[in-house]
């Protein structure tokens, strides 16, 4: 086992930004490889870029390294015309850390936050030297595995992943390791002990011990094909986030990524209620960092990073209990310290925590109504009101933003054109509240194609179809087209498509996935490389069709891909909501009120870190509204 | 004392960082260091911090200079400096010197007029090498079409060559190299458009600025004012050795 770098170093001097590649991060670990150490290679299947802030690698980078039996190194992406040359010199897939080839670990673990990455998955394990089905490993080769928000459907990776992960890994990495370890000390025989082994860790989900049944074009059921193996796989849930505050060093790397700034996650799960939002079902319940522990996480890394901006991270960190004392104390940190509050909550109060934070660079703010009409809010349980809005962007006008952002979704359940053409009239009314106060307010309107994703309860909703999404980003543009303004950004429909496919897909969808690799389809996420012809074309060559995966509409007896994976959200509670998403009512946040049961909680009898009992200003949904709500059962 | 002048190497892996990359590594070390920095004005203060020339990324340095403004009446120790920083930055870059800004000192930009390389020749024999020197340095003009701002400029870079030789060190790796001194001033010549001049079928290996030159009172010295009070030369044993044979400036 020993290092390429010395044959890859000139390599370097030919490739678009070489610093990709030469590790040395602040915080990296000269990692200790020994025999008796399961030895991880931890992949993320995007551009280093991209890849090296993702929180969640980072996490079990460390405490890999901090177990005795374990040590981990890292992997990203090699970008294209790195790919070509290794391929051409016979180099394989390499750590940043020491430049090791991929194929000597024993396990390469993928972070997996988004579909279109799913190529180059493949990719990577092919360039690692390793066959990217499981049904051609030998058990010499390394044990492929998978973590992240995109694994509550693993069905369309199932041909090629040997074990994944379902929700917080924290936990269950170290017993990954020693069931790694324990068939690594018996010789690593036959690759089907190593599966049965894996399958008996709690949240992992062993892909190729279960086998799907089809009944023509639909899939009848899925279920294990050996007694000893669970029925159902239920997520990990670490009940306490103040026990594992990680990352303790987080890397700092010597080039530019996304992100580049000190990350403090101050809490994990929401229960805002969002339909829409994967994140929010999948991470329940809420897990609040102890304050005294985000301070002190701060500190300690404004001290040791040298980084000047905070980022304090949640899916909706306004919700914080005692937000402000901490953004007090963080801003206290040091001299021209900025925070950033990823994921602003719509509402004044959240606007008077970011003057708070942001006295010295006041330029833009972000807010994310997601949906045109308070009709629409309604269906997708985002429950704020125009006037909540326009409060919110008054109060950040008149303290000195002169930038807004809007973020919103297209093609949602029941959408009209009237929904859609109401972004339009938000983003000019939010234009004429900033002449009040600046001669050219800017307004960005962002608008997402809506894509189902499982354990939510739109995971029965037909997807609209590319055309649609088309059409009514088009019908934006020409209504907008006079605002000079208003700048609407939309994102590409195709690519929609594309994630549509391997969002809710069945194990069908691997060859799939696979035909789009070979025949060169990698980094789908950028729009350079993306190509839907593609993926339209291997959903036809397998006899699949858009229509059938994409978007029509789910019943609600039907067998969905990831019945036998479960988030603790029980389906009839997802039904329930899908029902009342339909009838336009929305529902409450259980944080402050009283338990409907979804199960999150109930069925791991875990419960909700937060300190504070009350809701924040305004009520459950926090926007000061009275709003007809489906209440709590207790 | 307005500002402060430092030298610093850029060595190894981190050669493959941008000149970008490393000012942003440079703006996180003081802060780790808690060097007090003058921070310019705006919206989006950042440390006033000036480098001289660029080093092309994956080009490795022992003597890459930055200027570092400090606030109104802030004395800061110099000789103090180097120690303070080192520990803040990766391993490979090192600041081994440092020297308050003389006032009336020009900007390491303007100031430079010419740098000393090494540069290795990939799969070159000595005698092929030797030759290129001689046919280098016998001859009256050396002609090379560049594109200079989106245009094709072609012009004679004979009078930038002011010196050329093989490097004869002994442990100096496998590959043969040369050593020259390159004019930054009128127009530049970059390493590679020598070689590309020499003979474009040559690739360059390892790429080392050992030196950049300014002209102070017609003398040849190293862009840090050379004060035994001041200057600071901390100890690198493997590249000192390289640098004591080059560049008596490092001594």
């Amino acid at each position: 086992m020993s290092s390429i770098w010395l044959r890859l170093e000139h390599l370097l001097g030919k490739v678009q930004k070489p610093a990709r590649y030469i590790g040395c991060e602040d915080g990296a670990r000269a990692p200790d490889h020994a025999p008796h150490k399961v030895a991880w290679l931890l992949a993320y299947p995007d551009t280093y870029e991209i890849g090296l802030p993702n929180q969640g690698l980072q996490i079990l980078y460390e405490i890999l390294n901090e177990r005795p039996d374990a040590v981990a190194e890292r992997t990203y992406a090699p970008w294209t015309d790195l790919e070509e040359i290794l391929r051409a010199e016979g180099l394989p897939l390499f750590s940043v850390d020491t430049h090791r080839p991929a194929g000597d670990f024993d396990v390469l673990a993928f972070n997996l936050s988004a579909e279109l990455t799913y190529t180059n998955v493949l990719n990577m394990v092919d360039l690692a030297g390793i066959p990217v089905r499981v049904a051609d490993r030998a058990p010499g080769d390394a044990v492929i595995g998978a973590g992240g928000h995109c694994t509550f459907n693993p069905e369309p990776l199932a041909d090629f992943l040997d074990f994944v992960v379902l929700g917080d890994g924290e936990e269950a990495v170290g017993e990954v390791t020693e069931a790694i370890a324990g068939w690594k000390d018996a010789g690593k025989p036959d690759r089907r002990s190593l599966h049965l082994a894996l399958a008996q860790v709690e949240g992992v989900y062993v892909p190729a011990l279960y086998e799907p049944t089809f009944d023509g074009p639909r899939m009848t059921g899925i279920a294990p094909v050996d007694p000893r193996v669970p029925v159902t796989v239920e997520k990990r849930t670490i009940a306490d986030l103040g026990a594992w505050p990680y990352p303790k060093r987080q890397l700092v790397p010597l080039t530019e990524v996304v992100h580049d700034r000190l990350n403090v996650e101050v809490f994990r799960g929401c229960t805002r209620g969002c339909r829409f939002c994967q994140a929010g079902m999948i991470t329940r319940p809420v897990r609040e960092r102890p304050a005294e522990q985000v301070k002190q996480m701060v500190a300690d890394g404004i001290r040791r990073t040298g980084y000047d901006e905070v980022a304090l991270t949640s899916l909706s960190t306004a919700d914080m209990s005692g937000i402000e004392d901490i953004v007090q104390s963080t801003v206290g940190c040091g001299d021209n310290i900025s925070v950033s509050l990823p994921s602003l909550r719509v509402d004044a109060f959240t606007v008077n925590i970011a003057a708070d934070i942001q006295s010295a660079r006041r330029t833009g703010l972000t807010f994310a109504p997601e949906a045109g009409t308070w009709r629409m809010r309604q269906v997708i349980n985002k429950l704020i009101t125009e006037d909540d809005l326009y409060a919110a962007v008054d109060a950040a006008y008149s303290q000195g933003w002169r930038r807004m952002k809007l973020y919103f979704l297209t093609g949602l359940p029941t959408e009209t054109d009237e929904d859609t053409l109401g972004i339009a009239t938000l983003a000019r009314n939010v234009v004429e509240i900033g002449r009040r106060y600046h001669k050219h307010p800017s307004v960005k309107v962002s608008v997402g194609g809506f894509v189902p994703k499982p354990f939510t309860p739109f995971q029965w909703f037909g997807q609209n179809t590319q055309e649609e999404l088309f059409r009514k980003v088009n019908l934006l543009r020409d209504e907008l087209r006079k605002d000079r303004q208003v700048q609407l950004t939309w994102h590409d429909s195709r690519a929609s498509v594309a994630e549509g496919i391997a969002s809710r897909g069945d194990r069908r969808i691997g060859r799939v996935i696979e035909q789009v690799w070979r025949n060169g389809g990698t980094f789908q996420e950028w729009s350079e490389h993306f190509d839907l012809g593609l993926w339209t074309d291997a959903l036809a060559a397998n006899g699949l069709s858009l229509e059938d995966v994409v978007y029509r509409h789910r019943e609600e007896d039907e067998v969905l891909p990831w019945d036998h994976l479960s988030a603790g959200l029980h389906k009839d509670f997802l039904w329930q909501d899908w029902r009342d998403a339909l009838d336009e009512l929305g529902l409450e946040d259980c944080r402050w009120t009283p338990c409907y049961d979804c199960g999150a909680c109930t069925g791991y009898s875990i419960e909700h870190v937060v300190a504070s009992a009350t809701p924040p200003a305004g009520g459950s949904q926090g926007t000061g509204q009275r709003v007809v709500v489906r209440s709590g059962a207790g | 004392m307005t500002a402060i002048r430092v030298r610093f190497t850029k060595l190894g892996k981190v050669r493959f960082t941008s000149h970008r990359d490393v000012a942003r590594i440079f703006e996180r070390a003081l802060r780790k260091a808690a060097i007090d920095v003058a921070y310019t004005e705006g919206f989006s203060p950042r440390p006033k911090i000036a480098f001289g020339l660029a080093l092309s990324t994956g080009h490795e340095s022992l003597a890459e200079y930055l200027d570092i403004a400090l606030p109104e009446s802030r004395d800061v120790d110099a000789t103090e400096v180097p120690g303070r920083l080192s520990p803040a930055l990766p391993a490979g870059i090192d600041v081994a010197a440092a020297a308050p800004v003389q006032p009336g000192d020009a900007s390491l930009q303007e100031s430079v007029t010419s740098c000393t390389w090494r540069i290795e020749l990939r799969d070159t024999r000595l005698e092929a090498a030797d030759r290129l020197v001689t046919t280098a340095l016998a001859a009256d003009e050396l002609m090379l079409t560049r594109i200079r701002k989106g245009k094709e400029v072609t012009d004679d870079l004979r009078p930038a060559v002011l010196s050329l030789a093989i490097d004869d060190f002994a442990d100096a790796g496998p590959h043969v190299a040369l050593l020259a001194e390159l004019a930054t001033q009128p127009r530049g010549l970059r390493p590679n458009e020598l070689l590309q001049v020499l003979d474009p079928e040559v690739e360059a290996g390892s790429v080392l600025r050992i030196a950049q030159w300014v002209a102070r009172d017609g003398a040849k010295v190293e862009p840090l004012v050379p004060r035994e009070d001041s200057s600071v030369v901390r100890d690198h044993p493997q590249h000192l050795a390289l640098a004591r044979r080059r560049s008596p400036a490092v001594a």
